[in-house]
Parts: C-alpha cells; structure tokens; sequence
C-alpha cells in the first residue's frame, strides 16, 4: 500500500466512524424508550409529552370504558398513588380487565397517556412456566419493573 | 438404574478429559511430541463422549419419566407426546445448557477427527483451547446448571410438562438448536486462530480450513436467525419478524462480525493481507457469542427469547471477561509476528471493496451493540429502564444494509489488483442498468418510496453480478472452449465450488434485501371489532367473520374464529386464527392464521375474543414479498453448504498458488 493510500484510507475510516459514533449516539438519545409508572409519568412533567414511553401499573377499578362500534378504549392505569388517564384505539387484549396489570406504550399528550399498543401483564399467583418464552412477553419484550 | 448419578460421574468424567486434555495439548503444542499429540485426542475424544453420552442419559431420563432426576422433575409430563418429551431436553435452562454441551461434543469430535492429523503444528493448540472452553462449560454444567440433581422426596408421580409454546409450533422446536450450534460451532474457528496466535504464524494452509469450520456455524446461526424471525412471524401475532429485542441482537451480533470475517478470510487467502484484522474479527465473534449468551440465559434482559433469572449470569460474563483479556493479551503479544505478504494497490479493486465490506459489517456490529448494550449500562450506572427503539437501529442499520448489499454487486464485478477507470466502467455498466430496471420495475408496480426503491436497485444489480459470475466460467467453457452445456456446466461447478457457493449466498442475500424491503415498508394493518357477519377491510381483501367454535386437547383448548376471506367479491378462502387456553397457563395465546403465496401474506391475528362467539377483535396485515425472505434464506444455507461441504467430506490437498490464483 502506498503511502498516499494509506492515508486515504486512514482517513475514510476516522471520518465514517467519527460519523457513525455521533449518530449512533445522537440517536440514541431520540429513540429511547422509557418504562415509567404513573408517578414517575408525572414526576417527569413536560419530558413524558412526546417522548415513547411503557407505562406499567394496574387498570383502576370503575375506570374502564370500551366503545366496541367505534373501537375507542378509555381506562385509567394506578400504581397506587397516582392516576393517568389512557385512551387508546385499539383492540384491548383477551384477559385486559379492571384490576389487572397492564402496560401500555405510547406518549403523552396533554393531560391523556395516548397508547399505541397495550398489554397485559403476569400474573404473580400464576407462576409462568420456564421456557424459550412467555406469554405476554410472546408479543413484545415488556416487564418495566420485576 | 440411577439417571442422576449416572449424568453427574459423566459430566464429571468430561471436565476431567476437557482440563487434563487442554494441559496436554498446550504442553504438546511447544514440544510437538507424537505422545502428547496422541493423548491430546484421545482426550478430546473422550470429552466429547462423555458429554454426548450424558444427553444420551439425559434423554433416557426424560423418556422414562424418572422424576428423581430434578430436571425431568422440572418440565417431564406423563400426558406430554414422546417426541415433545424428547425436544424438552432444551425447553428450559439447565438442559440448554446440557444440550450445548453435546454440541460442544460433537463439534470437537469432528474437528479432531477430521483436521489433527492434517495439521499437526496447530492441531494440540486449538485443541487443548476447545478444551479449555469446554472445561468451563463442564463446570457450569455441574455447578450451577446441573440437571441431574436428585429431587427433593418425595419423587412426584408427574410433572408439569414443559412450556407450550414448545407444542405451539413445530419451529419453536427446531430454531433453538440451530443457534446452538451457530454458537458452540464459533467455538472451533475461534481456538483454531487462538492456535494462529499461539504459534506465531498464520498461512493460507491454515486459514483455509479456519474459514470451512467457520462456514459451518455461519450456516446454522443464519438458518436459526431466520428460523427465529419465521417462528415470531408464526406464533406472535402482531404481523413481524424482527423486532431488534435484545435477544435477537445478540444472534445477530456474532453473524455480523462471522460475515466479516469469511470475506477478510478470503483476502487472507488470497493476497496475504489483513492477517491481525482477521484474527481480531475470528476472535470478536467467539467473544460476541458468549456475550449473546450471557444476555439470553442471565436474564437481564425481559425479553421475548430469554429464560427466566438465573444464577449462572454472573458465570458467563466473568468468562467473557477472562476471554477478553486473554485475547487482547494474545494479540498484543504475537500480532508483530504476523507479517503480511501483499498489499492493497489501488481503492478501485476487488480487495479495497473487500476493505470497505469488512468496514461496514463492523460499524453494524458497533451500532447494534451499542444499541442492545446501552440499555444495561444505563440501568446499572443510573438506575433507570429504559430500552432502545427500533428507529435507532433501522434509521442507520437500513443505509449500512443497502450499502453491504450495494459492495456485494462491485467487489465480485472488480478485478484483484487495480482496475483502470475503462475497465470497471466495462464490467459496471450492465449489472448497473439491470439494477436501474429493477428499480424502474418496482416503480411500476407501486415501489415509489426512496430507501425500497434504492434496496431493489442495489438488489438488482447485485444479484446480476452474481448470476454473471456463476454463468461467466460456463460461457468460456462453452464458447471458446466448444465444450457442450451440460459438461461446461458440471466443470464449472466442480472447479469452483466455493466460488458458487459464495455467490449464491450473494444471489440469497439479494432476494433476502428484497422481501425485507418491501413487507416492511408496504405492510398494511387493519383492527376492528367484528360481529358475526360483519366485515372488514384490510388492503384488497374482505374479511368477514362467520363465528366461533372450540377444540379441546388435553393440553389446550382453542377457540377458533372462522373468517372468509374475499377479494374483489370472490371467496378466495377461509382462515381460522384462534385463542388457545393451556391448561399450565392463566393467559391464552393467540395463533395467527397466514395465507401465503409468492406477493403476498394475508394475516390474521386474535387479540380478543368473546368466550360465546358473539364477537371477534380482530387485527389483520397484508404484508407484501414476505415469503421471499424464508425462500431466500433456504438459497443462502445452500450456497453455504455448496462452499463449505467439499472441504468438509473431501479431504483435498491444497491447491498449488497458480491454480488458486487461476480460479479467482
């Protein structure tokens, strides 16, 4: 290789890597998603609007409101000490009931936590079999907190 | 006869072949005596025995439902089918683990039985690594993955059986162990380069057969991603194949830098360069599996793929670590001694696209790496959960893909050496305007969006690179040579198996890009609640929902809606997603039902569904070109098999430099 070459190719491998290192890592900062429960949701303020976000916690009892004609989902996801209204329009998932686990990725907006997908959560009296996979976890990779 | 004690003394037994075998085979190494050659395979030999034969009890166990073995205890069933119970010997941790042993097994058996006497200078150093490797596997075996511990009294009389979704799908059955053996089989090239760096030297002798074994787990790490992918689109139901979750990463991760280094291996071969490059890739990947590893069986990461928490986490990253330093140390201490015996003349050849490739596969790898890994160290440094989103790896995996793709069509075109601006102009011209045609093609067809548009022009002209390359040495044989089609043809082949064989993997990766391209990008979802004998639309089809009814097995009990699917008002069939209840499990899982053909997978998926069939939530994907990327991994794996195959069952001398330097 001679000398010329070299240092051209020194110098195309330090700038797409100088290039794909900022990328990488400036991307990262955009793309990540956040597992928050309700009172971390809050805590967050004007950080959650916008941002992609799993919200774990249990669907409030009383809260749930499922229009099936216009498939338009309202319910209210608790830890305990804080309430956030979710709407969403999807189709909920066969066991999603009042009292159960739930998360729920989406954003805020407004005042209302805006799902794009929903899902429900283990059980904890049922223990899940070992194995290659489990069933919630069947759709996506989810369980913010264990 | 007693199972538990049986597989203990045997894998025992293993540890002390797999340990005094590698003390042999690195004293042997420096002395080069025959003794210690000798000893150092019957060593190997004997601890891949054992670990085989451990399986083999292990099986038995599971067959006669001896639940005094803890691990029959933890997933045997008297109600669970004989061929399910057999399988079950990797459903769940501890027999994974045992499983990959047998791996480790058979891999080390064929590897001695097939190169030690060929390559006596580095066979005992790559063996006694092997063994090395397989001495900590043996520990993690009988410490803390033991399957053969005595259950607690009193014995049960049945057990609960293993996971379901074993039964789910005949794929969640066959994908595991070919990963397996795409991640044991990176075990033999990587301790072949460590026997590279041990002795100092590194030829095309030995890089030959390096880049065969390596060739192996390639084919079995690509068949089990994609078995992997295929299994998610099948049984999951929300419409895909690939998600980038962690577990996925970490198979995908070690095929990268493999990728990289089967084509870094040619240039080796070929023109003696980049030698300490190509070790590094060699010894990248070894390190990527076991990380691959400690993220699917630690459980630190929730994800779809990965076995609950478990001790031996902490177990396999102390390994990666060991490795790590013991490969950075090797590399720094012998990488002088590798001297290369050619150089990279000009940018516009074969080898300097080769050099960009390699760049390319390694950015992948970094940015996928620090995709997956972000996330840990983020938990562990600022104790938050966060996870990476799929925009960030396909925003700047999706343009290095198109460009690997883009090199695969230029690197095959160019010549070795240094191609003049007339020349690459000549070769460039019609593979170019092919892939011009197929991006004007799609356009007509609808594919007007700018990164599928660019996917189907890189494909096009690559995949003409390829079938120009196959086609070229036939033609000469033919034309000039007056040789009939029939012989030009099967000469062609025999003298340029790997040649082939490369490019149909090329040919493979082309279509792969392709379907991969367009169900992405042209996927089209539809969700709606339906009552029996509504309807509702999902791209050009109806889908009308006509009720439920339910099927019971002991295991499970489905209930299945019954949609009739209709495109342009004609019934064109019938598709029956459904709900299963496993009697283990509180929560159903739904089975999609897919319709596919050559353009198109309808799916259909249940998220909800009334238990008296009064309705149906139903989601339902038109997904275009889908069936073109399980096609197009099958033509990838026989591209592999055709490249690897000859110098794995033919034992061949080495081809004189004139002649490798004629075929190239």
């Amino acid at each position: 290789m001679t000398d010329s070459m070299k240092a051209f190719f020194v110098v195309a491998v330090l700038i797409a890597g100088g290039a794909l290192a900022y990328l990488s890592f400036g991307g990262i900062g955009e793309n990540l998603v956040y597992y928050w429960t309700p009172s971390e949701l809050v805590e967050h303020g004007d950080v959650a609007q916008g941002a992609v976000i799993r919200l774990g916690g249990q669907v409030e009892a009383g809260s749930l409101k499922w229009d099936k004609e216009a498939n338009d989902l309202r319910f209210n996801v608790t830890d305990g000490t804080t309430v956030v209204p979710v709407h969403g329009t999807g189709v909920p998932p066969q066991m999603f009931r009042e009292g159960i686990g739930v998360v729920v990725e989406g954003t805020m907006a407004g005042a209302t936590f805006e799902s794009d997908r929903l899902l429900v959560k283990h059980d904890n009296e049922y223990q899940a079999p070992e194995g290659e996979a489990d069933m919630e976890e069947l759709q996506k990779s989810l369980q913010p907190e264990s | 006869m007693d199972h538990a004690f049986l597989g203990r003394a045997l894998i025992l037994l293993s540890i002390v072949f797999a340990a005094s075998g590698a003390v042999v085979g690195y004293a042997g190494g420096r002395r080069r005596t025959e003794a210690a050659h000798q000893w150092t395979k019957r060593l190997a030999y004997s601890f891949g025995g054992a670990l085989i034969l451990a399986n083999v009890v292990m099986i038995k166990a599971l067959l006669a439902h001896d639940f005094a073995v803890s691990y029959v205890a933890q997933v045997g069933s008297r109600s669970t089918p004989t061929h399910i119970t057999i399988v079950s010997l990797w459903s769940s941790l501890e027999g994974s683990i045992l499983f990959w042993g047998a791996v480790l097994g058979i891999f080390t058996v064929a590897f001695v039985w097939k190169e030690a006497d060929k390559h006596r200078d580095m066979a005992p150093y790559s063996i006694a690594t092997i063994l090395t490797i397989g001495t900590f596997f043996g520990f993690l075996i009988a410490g803390p993955a033991n399957p053969f511990l005595d259950t607690p009294l009193p014995i049960p009389q049945d057990g609960p059986g293993p996971n379901p979704l074993l039964q789910n799908h005949i794929l969640m059955i066959v994908h595991p162990p070919f990963l397996y053996a795409g991640y044991v089989g990176m075990t033999i090239p990587f301790a072949m380069g460590v026997a590279a760096l041990l002795r100092g030297r590194l030829g095309a002798g030995w890089m030959r057969p390096i880049r065969t074994w390596m060739l192996l787990p390639w084919g079995f790490l690509t068949a089990g991603i994609v078995l992997g992918g295929w299994w998610a689109y099948e049984v999951l139901g929300w419409g895909g194949y690939w998600a980038w979750d962690p577990v996925e990463n970490a198979s995908f991760l070690p095929w990268l830098t493999a990728s990289a280094f089967l084509h870094a291996a040619m240039l080796q071969e070929r023109r003696g360069i980049l030698k300490g490059w190509t070790l590094i890739l060699l010894l990248a990947t070894f390190c990527l599996t076991i990380l691959g590893t400690f993220m699917t069986r630690s459980g630190v990461f929730n994800s779809v793929h990965s076995f609950t928490q478990s001790p031996i986490g902490p177990t396999f990253l102390v390994f990666l670590a060991i490795v790590m330093v013991a490969c950075t140390i090797l590399v720094a201490a012998r990488m002088h001694l590798l001297t290369p015996e050619g150089e990279v003349r000009s940018p516009v050849s074969r080898e300097a696209m080769f050099v960009m490739n390699n760049m390319l596969f390694v950015f992948f790898t970094f940015l996928v790496l620090v995709g997956t890994v972000f996330p840990l160290l983020a938990e562990a440094v600022r104790d938050v959960k966060i996870s990476v989103g799929e925009p960030y790896f396909n925003r700047l995996g999706v343009p290095i893909a198109i460009a690997i793709v883009f090199l695969m069509g230029i690197g095959p075109a160019l010549p070795w050496g240094k191609a003049t601006d007339k020349e690459a102009l000549k070769v460039l011209t019609v593979p170019m305007s092919v892939g011009f045609s197929t991006a004007i093609l799609g356009a007509i067809f609808g594919v007007t969006q700018p990164l599928p548009a660019l996917t189907l022009f890189v494909s096009g002209f690559a995949g003409f690179v390829a079938l120009r390359d196959m086609a070229a040495p036939v033609l000469v044989r033919h034309n000039r040579g007056g040789v009939a089609w029939g012989t030009a043809i099967s000469e062609a082949f025999w003298r340029g198996r790997r040649r082939y064989g490369g490019q149909i993997v090329h040919l493979g990766v082309a279509i792969m890009a392709v379907g991969i391209a367009l169900s992405s990008s042209y996927q089209k979802v539809a969700e709606g609640v339906l009552d029996a004998g509504q309807t509702m639309m999902v791209g050009d089809y109806t889908l009308r929902f006509d009720g439920t009814r339910q099927e019971t097995h002991p295991h499970r009990r489905s209930t299945i809606a019954t949609m009739t699917v209709q495109k342009g008002g004609k019934t064109v069939g019938i598709l029956e997603p459904r709900m299963n209840h496993y009697r283990m499990q509180m929560n159903p899982i739904g089975t999609p039902a897919v319709r596919s053909s050559f353009t198109e997978d309808l799916y259909l998926s249940v998220m909800t569904i009334d238990p008296n069939g009064s309705y149906v939530g139903m989601r339902a994907f038109v997904n275009p070109a889908i069936y073109w990327i399980w096609i197009a991994s099958g033509i990838m794996l026989l591209g592999c098999i055709i490249a690897a195959a000859p110098s794995l069952l033919f034992a061949r001398a080495p081809l004189p430099a004139g002649a490798a330097g004629a075929r190239a």
